[in-house]
């Protein structure tokens, strides 16, 4: 009875995660596709038009471009040096075959 | 009962007997070990790589109902119905940080739902109730409303009368896919999403490229829209709706991963590097759903009217239109079959809520692995039985109402589950508190809002959408407001004031089951372990137990 209200297992030391941080001062980026979107007087308006399209609406779908650079470009600089994504990656093959 | 379309029907029919049939034999792929990527499925770091995950995700969080329902909204209500483009813009940027938390944590402590994660960090079997219940409670309607994509199909090719005989279809096409869910688990919905996905794509592509065409042009679609909006501002916002809209795009994005199926979808992903891909791979959807949503604008230019009065046919009738049959076929099969997949994937992220976090902690605590197995197939097809009831016996629209509802009340588990991947401030009796007070207002709000037809005229004096005029709090304005951010806002306040409160008093705060570590955790740690399959699954704690009787 007990054991199924505790967490499974503790971690013992031996098997403990290694200390590690998500931190980086290149996260503040993502605030820029987060805030302007929402900044609504910025785009609520038909001029200037592209084609045929409002403002409104183009600028609006740009933004999609505007999240998908951000969040690559904050991936690529936080990436995990390359050494440690290779020992990742021998580890997942591991699994899969293990 | 009008002529039902044959073309379409028999190219319906076919499509559907195609994902029958993988779904099926989906479950067998699992046997054979070595089958190309598909023995990767089951939930749980079998190696859900950038692609799958890619599928998996959007088919799970860009639903049938979408593609039918925001269309619908801006051939309604114009320009407000495009709050979908920046609510599916801010929240991949929003979440960049967060998945990868949750992943990290739920791999090294065994959780499998939201509900998993806030009973052991905050040592609170009474909140990881609440998650779970709420999750519950707000996915039943989305799940209904997948039905409803499907229905606004069917009654376009033709089956619009009432009674049995009109209702089979539907009937006929959730018993499949209870069938395969029940048989084949998470790997069912995956393997279809691939179909899905394709047919989505193709009928986009061909719907943006032929229907400005056929109508008179972008220049014209806009034209017709301002027309028929002139009194609100025409193809843009009036200056009172603006308000309304980000908090509603914000509000919406804040809500969507916590549903209890986005993180199903997003704890099979095999590391944190590919959630961080799909981060800004998944958006190719988002500009998928800008056209569909301009869907709606091609209607009002096409001269399109909805069937009877149920304005989600908006769509389907613009393709039977405009489509010649064969491909309005393959149009409407790719929404049927788009409901599908989310379908699945919800019903049993519910599945996983009541077993784990309501059967095994309040009702039958000795259940073993093969109990909560059964339990959990059991509770799928009840979730699912339960949507297809809602949508025969209550008025489609007030599916539509609990949708907007459960989205408000899902947004009151952000400050254990999201905030609780940060910081464990809090305190849990709080928590609680919060949760309650955020229902309160959330709900209140709701049921103060009155629905407006185009002229101002009220149809319907409670329930009647999202825009909550802040004119009601006594404050002298036009504005509107989301009532899930006012809310969130209540909620936290009362969090905050309350921990205060039980700190200085110096009440008991329960054991945190997780250490620090445990959230930037890589798949190479020693920590790291792989989840249990979804549906065959026993809570943390039980597979010990198991072990040890054995």
């Amino acid at each position: 009875m007990a054991t199924a209200s505790t967490p499974p297992s503790t971690p013992g030391p031996q098997d403990a995660a290694p200390r590690r941080s998500d931190r980086s001062p290149w996260n503040w980026l993502l605030l820029i596709p987060i805030v302007v979107p929402l900044i609504v007087p910025l785009y609520n308006a038909v001029d200037p038009k592209w084609g045929s399209f409002p403002l409104f609406y183009w600028l609006q779908l740009a933004f999609v471009a505007l999240g998908v650079a951000t969040t690559a470009l904050v991936y690529r600089m936080t990436r995990r040096p390359a050494a440690e994504r290779e020992a990742a990656a021998r580890a997942a093959t591991r699994d899969r075959e293990g | 009962m009008k002529d039902v379309n044959v073309v379409e029907l028999v190219i319906v029919v076919l499509l559907f007997l195609v994902v029958t049939v993988m779904g099926f034999a989906a479950a067998r792929w699992r046997r054979a070990e070595s089958l190309m990527h598909l023995d990767e499925w089951g939930l749980g770091g079998r190696s859900f790589g950038s692609w799958i995950t890619w599928f998996l995700l959007g088919g799970d969080l860009y639903t049938a109902y979408t593609f039918v329902a925001v269309p619908a909204l801006m051939f309604g209500a114009g320009a407000a119905g495009f709050f979908a483009v920046p609510y599916t813009v801010v929240i991949y940027p929003l979440v960049f940080l967060v998945v990868i938390r949750l992943w990290s944590v739920s791999h090294v402590r065994g959780f499998v739902t939201p509900a998993d994660f806030v009973r052991s960090r905050f040592g609170s079997p009474t909140m990881a109730l609440l998650v779970a219940i709420t999750g519950i409670v707000a996915t039943m309607p989305y799940i209904a409303l997948q039905l409803v994509g499907i229905e606004a199909v069917l009654k376009s090719m033709g089956f619009t009368g009432s009674g049995f005989a009109a209702e089979l279809p539907l009937i006929i096409a959730f018993l499949v896919l209870a069938l395969y869910t029940y048989n084949s688990g998470l790997r069912a919905p995956a393997m279809i999403a691939f179909v899905k996905d394709t047919l989505i794509y193709l009928t986009i592509i061909v719907a943006v490229i032929v229907i400005p065409g056929k109508v008179g042009g972008w220049g014209h679609i806009f034209d017709s829209a301002a027309d028929k909006f002139s009194a609100t501002g025409g193809v843009i916002l009036p200056a009172t709706g603006q308000l309304g809209y980000a908090t509603l795009a914000f509000g919406s994005a804040l809500a969507l991963f916590l549903y209890p199926h986005s993180v199903t979808g997003v704890l099979a992903a095999s590391n944190r590097d590919v959630l961080k891909r799909n981060m800004s791979a998944l958006p190719v959807y988002s500009l998928a759903l800008g056209f569909i949503a301009l869907l709606g604008f091609m209607a009002i230019a096409a001269g399109t009217k909805p069937i009877g009065t149920d304005g989600n046919t908006i769509v389907p009738e613009l393709f039977q239109s405009s489509f010649p049959s064969w491909f309005a076929g393959i149009a409407f099969a790719a929404i049927a079959i788009g409901a599908l997949v989310p379908a699945a994937i919800m019903s049993i992220a519910a599945a996983n809520l009541f077993t784990r976090n309501i059967w095994k902690e309040y009702v039958h605590k000795d259940a073993d692995s093969r109990e909560e197995a059964r339990v959990a197939k059991i509770a799928s097809l009840v979730v699912k039985v339960g949507a297809v009831a809602a949508i025969l016996f209550i008025d489609p629209q007030f599916s539509i109402d609990l949708q907007l509802i459960g989205g408000v009340i899902i947004l009151q588990t952000l400050p254990s589950v999201a905030l609780g991947l940060y910081t464990r401030w809090m305190h849990r009796g709080a928590l609680v508190a919060g949760w309650v007070a955020g229902m309160v207002v959330g709900l209140w709000m709701l049921y103060e809002i009155p629905k407006k037809d185009p002229t101002g005229a009220i149809i319907k004096e409670h329930f009647g959408g999202s825009s909550f005029p802040l004119s009601k709090l006594g404050l002298d304005t036009k504005l509107t407001i989301y009532p899930g951010i006012v809310s969130l806002a209540v909620n936290l306040l009362v969090v905050v004031i309350i921990t205060l409160i039980l700190r200085a008093m110096k009440v008991a705060d329960g054991v945190d089951g997780t250490a620090d570590t445990d959230y930037t955790a890589e798949r190479e740690d020693p920590s790291f372990r792989e989840l249990p399959e979804p549906l065959e699954s026993a809570p943390p704690g039980v597979a010990e137990e198991a072990v040890r009787r054995g």
